[in-house]
C-alpha cells in the first residue's frame, strides 16, 4: 500500500493544501471518548492485527495505532485515552487534546454509551469546542435497548450538526457505516455549526475572544477554544497565552473579576454547569427512557455489594480465579511437559560429558522448557478468566465492596485490579497500575503487587512445600503472604508522604461477557509476558549450566553462608538459589533439581527448609523483569528501594520462621 | 442558644444518622444526665421548635433544629481539628477541649478556622463529617475569592445541607455543595455533578464504603472520603 500505487487523487474536496506530502487517500482518524465505553473494541475492530502498542513520546500514558484499509484509502487509526473532559490536566487529557487540536486529525470518531448519553455528550461537547471534524458514534445500542432507551438519531445529529452512528461494536454492527461517515467528514471537511451556551456565559467568551483576536494571538488552538480554556482558568493555555501577551491575561482576569463577583461563582464551575445544561436539553429532545421491567441484571447488581453475599462475590471472584488457574495450569502444565519430553528431555548427566552441548540442549532447550509449562498454562486461564470477569462488570463490584479495606492500605478500590493481576505476573500488573490517579497510588499499589505471589512464586511454593511438605502449608504460606502484603502496604502508606485520593469509579452496568473478546484481551497480555519473560528464560537457564559446568557456584555459596545456613538454616548451595531466583523465580526450583539431579526435593532439603526457603523466595527480591519496570515507570530509586524492602521482609521473616519451627518442631 | 441546649442538641444530631429517631436513654447515656432530666430538657426543646419529641419513642431534629446542630456541631469538629492538626493535643484530649471552645467561637472566627485548615472533611478522633458551612457558595473557591466581602453581604444559605455519606439507600438529594480542593471538585463536576444536579444515593457499601450515586443517567461510586465533601439539599 504505497502512495505510488494510489489512483491520481481526486482533488474535489481538497482543502487542506498546505499538506503536500500526504496523499488524499491517506487518512488519520482518532478515536476519542469515555472510558469503558467500547473504544478499543472498535479500535480492535478498524485495526485488526495491523496494530503498534507503545507510550506517547516523554509519556507513561498507552499509544495504540493501526492500520486500516478502507474502499481504497489507507487510514491510520489512533486510539486517544480513555477520559471525561479536558480540565483536569492529567496525563491522558493532555496528550488528546494536544493530538486532536495541534496534530488535527482528518476526522475524530467520538465513541460514546448509548445508555450513558448526557454524561457522554459533555465531553463531546468539548470536542465540538475544539472544532473536531467529528462523527459521534453511538455504542453499546443493545445494551441500551435493553434498557429501554430510544434514542432519535436523526434529532441527535441536526441538534449537533454531526453525523451520527449507531453501533454494537462487539457484534461489529455500524462500524461500516461510522467509517463510512467518518470518510465522507476527512473528505469534506465541512464546517462546524457553532454550539451556544446560555447567553451570559457566550458574553463572556466573547469578549476573551476578541481580545485574543484583536492581538492577532495564535497558539495553534482555534481561538473561541482557547477564549473557553482561559475562563476555565486553564493552567497551560493560560501559561502559553501569558508568555505571548501580558495584556490578553489582564483583560482576562478583569473579565473574571467582574463575572464571579456579579454570580457568586467560579467560571470554571459555570462552564461545567452550561456544557452539562446544553447536553441535558440535547438529551432530552432525542432520548427517551421507557420504564423497563426488573432486568436480570438489576438482581445481580443487588446480590454482589449486598452487605452480606457482595463479600461472599468478591472472595468468591478472587478465590475462584486463583484456584481456577492452579487447577487448569497444573493439568496443562503435566500434558504439556510429557509432550516436551516426548521431542527431546534435558540430562543432567550430559554437563559433564559434553560442557557446551549441555549448556545449549540443558539451557537453552531447558528454558523453552521451563517457559512453556511453567508460565503459558497458568498465565492463558488466568488472563482468560480475568478478562471474562473484567468484561462482565463484576470486578467493579468486587472493587466497589473492598474500597474500605483497600483504604487501610492507603489505597482505594480500583487498585484492587492491578493487584489481582498481580497473582499473575507482577510485570504487566504494574503496568496496569496507571488506572490509578497519582504516582503515590500507584507507586503504593506497585510496592503491594511485589509482594503479591505471581504465578511463578505459586510454582516455588507448590512445587517445594505443596508437593515435599503438605498442601496444607502451601496454603498456610498463602495466607501468610495476605498478612504480609496488609503490613506491609500499611507501612509503605506510612513511609510514603502524601494523601489517598478517594475513589471517584463509574459502576459501568453488568453485561454478558463476550468470549471473543476475552480471548483476544488474553492473547494481548499473554503475548507481552511472552516477549519479556522468554529471554530471560532462556538467557537464566543457560547461565546456570555455565555457572554450574565452570564451577562458579561453590565461592558464591560460601560467601552468602552466614546469611543461608546461619540466620535462614538453609542448606549452603541456597545462596546460588537465591541468586538465579533473582532472574526468574522458577529458577530455584529448576537449579535446585539440577544441583540435586534428582527432583526430589527431600534429598537436599528438610521439610523445614522448604518451608523457609519457598517463603524467602515468595518475599525476597523483585525478579529482573519486575525490577525492570519499576525502574521504567517509577524510576530506579524507587526500584532499588522496593527492592530492598522486600530483600529486608525476606530475610527477617524467613529467620524468624527458621527458628521458631526449628524449636517448636 | 444555651450552652446545655447546644449540648443536646449536637448529641441528637451525632447520633441519629440521617434523621433517625433518637432515642431518650442514648441521649441520657451519652450526656451523662438521669434520664427523667432529660425528658424534662427535650419536652422544652420540642416546645421551641428544635425537635420533634414523641414520648416513648424519642427525638428528631426539625430543620430548625438541624440547623442549630450542624452549626454547634461543626465549630466543634472545626476545633478538634485544629486543636489536633495544628496545635498537636493528643487525639484523646481534643474532645473535651472543644466540647469547652464551640459555645464561644464566633461565626467569623468559625469561617476563618475553616479556610485556615484548608477545609476540612473529617474530625479527627471519630472521622465523622464536618458539615458544610451555612455560607450560599457552591465551593470552597468560592469562599475564597469572596469571603471579604464580609459575612452579611454574603448572606446565608437557607436549606440545610446533609453529605451524601451521611444518607440512606434510595434517598434523592439536589447538589449544593462540594468542599475541597480544585482537582476532585473538577471532577466531579466533569463527571456531571454540577450545581442543581438531581441525585439518588444508590448504595452505601458497607463499613464505611463508598456511595454510589446515579447522576445523569450514570452510576459513580464515590469513596467515603469523596462522599463526605459531596453535600445536597434533601428533595421533600
Ligand atoms: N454489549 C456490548 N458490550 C460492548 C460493546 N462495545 C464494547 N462492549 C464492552 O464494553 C467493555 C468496555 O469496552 P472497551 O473497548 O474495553 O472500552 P474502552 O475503555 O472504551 O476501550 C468491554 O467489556 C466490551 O466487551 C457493545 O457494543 N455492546
Amino acid at each position: 500500500m504505497t502512495p505510488q500505487n494510489n489512483k491520481p487523487a481526486n482533488s474535489k474536496n481538497k482543502t487542506d493544501l498546505a499538506d503536500t506530502n500526504k496523499n488524499d487517500k491517506e487518512f488519520i482518524f482518532a478515536l476519542a471518548g469515555n472510558a469503558n465505553v467500547g473504544k478499543s473494541v472498535i479500535f480492535n475492530q478498524l485495526t485488526g492485527s495491523n496494530q503498534i502498542i507503545g507510550n506517547w513520546p516523554g509519556k507513561t500514558v498507552d499509544r495504540a495505532e493501526g492500520v486500516l484499509n478502507f474502499e481504497g484509502y489507507e487510514i491510520k487509526v489512533i486510539d486517544l485515552p480513555g477520559i471525561y473532559s479536558f480540565s483536569t490536566f492529567s496525563m491522558e487529557e493532555l496528550v488528546s487534546r494536544d493530538y486532536i487540536a495541534l496534530e488535527k486529525p482528518d476526522a475524530v470518531i467520538n465513541v460514546v454509551d448509548a445508555s450513558v448519553l448526557e454524561r457522554n455528550l459533555f465531553f463531546t461537547l468539548q470536542l465540538l469546542e475544539m472544532n473536531a471534524p467529528l462523527v459521534l458514534v453511538l455504542n453499546q445500542i443493545d445494551v441500551a435497548k435493553n434498557k429501554g432507551i430510544i434514542i432519535n438519531k436523526e434529532k441527535l445529529s441536526e441538534m449537533l450538526g454531526v453525523p451520527v452512528v449507531f453501533t454494537t461494536a462487539t457484534r461489529g454492527e455500524g462500524i461500516y457505516e461510522a467509517v463510512k461517515e467518518a470518510v465522507k467528514i476527512a473528505n469534506s471537511k465541512p464546517k462546524h455549526k457553532q454550539l451556544k451556551y446560555h447567553k451570559d456565559l457566550e458574553e463572556q467568551i466573547d469578549k476573551v475572544q476578541h481580545t485574543i483576536e484583536k492581538e492577532k494571538l495564535f497558539v495553534g488552538y482555534p481561538s473561541r477554544w482557547v477564549a473557553i480554556k482561559l475562563l476555565e482558568g486553564d493552567i497551560e493555555i493560560t501559561k502559553l497565552v501569558a508568555e505571548k501577551s501580558e495584556q490578553i491575561i489582564v483583560q482576562l482576569n478583569a473579565i473574571l473579576t467582574e463575572f464571579e463577583k456579579h454570580h457568586q461563582e467560579k467560571c470554571f464551575s459555570t462552564i461545567a454547569s452550561e456544557r452539562y445544561a446544553l447536553a441535558s436539553s440535547i438529551v432530552a429532545s432525542s432520548f427517551q427512557q421507557e420504564k423497563s421491567a426488573h432486568r436480570f441484571t438489576d438482581k445481580l447488581d443487588w446480590f454482589a455489594t449486598h452487605r452480606i453475599y457482595g463479600y461472599i462475590t468478591a472472595l468468591a471472584v478472587i478465590g475462584g480465579l486463583l484456584l481456577w488457574t492452579f487447577f487448569v495450569g497444573n493439568t496443562f502444565s503435566d500434558l504439556i511437559s510429557q509432550g516436551l519430553n516426548l521431542i527431546y528431555s534435558v540430562d543432567p548427566e550430559m554437563s559433564a560429558s559434553a560442557p557446551l552441548l549441555s549448556i545449549i540442549f540443558n539451557g537453552f532447550w531447558g528454558g523453552i522448557n521451563a517457559g512453556l509449562t511453567l508460565i503459558i498454562p497458568f498465565v492463558i486461564p488466568f488472563y482468560l478468566l480475568l478478562a471474562l470477569i473484567e468484561d462482565s462488570g463484576l470486578l467493579t463490584r468486587v472493587a466497589f465492596m473492598m474500597d474500605s479495606i483497600m483504604h487501610k492500605i492507603g489505597l482505594h478500590g480500583k487498585a484492587l485490579i492491578p493487584i489481582i493481576l498481580g497473582y499473575g505476573c507482577s510485570v504487566p500488573a504494574i503496568h496496569s497500575c496507571k488506572i490509578m490517579e497519582t504516582r503515590r497510588e500507584r507507586l503504593l499499589a506497585a510496592f503491594a503487587i511485589t509482594f503479591a505471589p505471581c504465578s511463578a512464586r505459586t510454582i516455588v511454593l507448590f512445587g517445594m512445600v505443596g508437593l515435599f511438605v503438605g498442601i496444607q502449608w502451601a496454603l498456610l504460606l498463602y495466607v501468610v503472604n495476605l498478612v504480609i502484603i496488609f503490613v506491609m502496604g500499611r507501612v509503605a502508606m506510612k513511609a510514603v508522604p502524601g494523601k489517598s485520593t478517594g475513589l471517584i469509579m463509574e459502576m459501568s452496568s453488568f453485561k454478558r461477557p463476550s468470549i471473543k473478546i476475552a480471548l483476544k484481551q488474553t492473547w494481548i497480555r499473554t503475548k507481552s509476558i511472552i516477549y519479556v519473560v522468554f529471554p530471560i528464560y532462556i538467557i537464566g537457564s543457560a547461565l546456570i549450566q555455565v555457572l554450574y559446568i565452570y564451577d562458579i557456584l561453590t565461592p558464591i555459596s560460601n560467601a552468602l553462608y552466614p546469611l543461608t545456613v546461619l540466620w535462614l538454616g538453609l542448606p549452603a548451595f541456597a545462596g546460588v538459589l537465591l541468586l538465579l531466583g533473582t532472574v526468574r523465580k522458577e529458577l530455584i526450583i529448576l537449579g535446585a533439581s539440577a544441583i540435586l539431579g534428582t527432583t526430589n526435593l527431600l534429598i537436599g532439603f528438610t521439610p523445614i527448609q522448604l518451608v523457609v526457603m519457598a517463603l524467602v523466595a515468595m518475599l525476597y527480591i523483585p525478579c529482573v523483569s519486575t525490577i525492570a519496570i519499576l525502574g521504567k515507570e517509577f524510576g530506579w530509586k524507587s526500584a532499588a528501594l522496593i527492592s530492598l524492602a522486600n530483600i529486608g521482609t525476606a530475610l527477617i521473616l524467613g529467620g524468624l520462621t527458621f527458628h521458631i519451627l526449628n524449636f517448636f518442631i | 442558644m444555651q450552652k446545655s441546649t447546644q449540648d443536646y442538641m449536637k448529641t441528637i444530631y451525632s447520633l441519629s444518622k440521617n434523621g433517625e429517631i433518637v432515642s431518650n436513654a442514648d441521649i441520657a447515656q451519652k450526656l451523662n444526665i438521669a434520664p427523667p432530666s432529660v425528658t424534662e430538657m427535650l419536652k422544652k426543646l420540642a416546645e421551641a421548635d428544635y425537635i420533634k419529641y414523641s414520648p416513648y419513642h424519642g427525638s428528631t431534629l426539625t430543620e430548625k433544629g438541624l440547623k442549630e446542630a450542624q452549626k454547634i456541631t461543626r465549630k466543634h469538629r472545626l476545633l478538634e481539628s485544629f486543636l489536633s492538626n495544628v496545635l498537636h493535643i493528643g487525639k484523646d484530649k481534643v474532645h473535651q477541649e472543644a466540647c469547652q471552645m464551640e459555645h464561644t467561637l464566633s461565626d467569623e472566627a468559625e469561617e476563618s478556622l475553616c479556610r485556615l485548615l484548608k477545609h476540612p472533611d473529617t474530625c479527627p478522633d471519630d472521622d465523622k463529617t464536618i458539615p458544610a458551612c451555612d455560607l450560599p457558595f457552591s465551593n470552597c473557591e468560592e469562599c475564597i475569592q469572596l469571603h471579604q466581602k464580609g459575612l452579611e453581604q454574603i448572606g446565608k444559605r437557607d436549606k440545610n445541607l446533609v453529605s451524601i455519606r451521611d444518607l440512606k439507600n434510595g434517598t434523592f438529594g439536589k447538589i449544593s455543595f462540594i468542599r475541597g480542593e480544585h482537582k476532585i471538585l473538577q471532577r466531579l463536576l466533569d463527571m456531571g455533578l454540577t450545581p442543581g444536579t438531581k441525585i439518588q444515593v444508590v448504595k452505601i457499601a458497607p463499613m464505611d464504603g463508598p456511595v454510589e450515586v446515579a447522576v445523569r443517567g450514570s452510576k459513580l461510586a464515590l469513596g467515603k472520603d469523596i462522599a463526605c465533601n459531596v453535600f445536597v439539599e434533601l428533595e421533600t
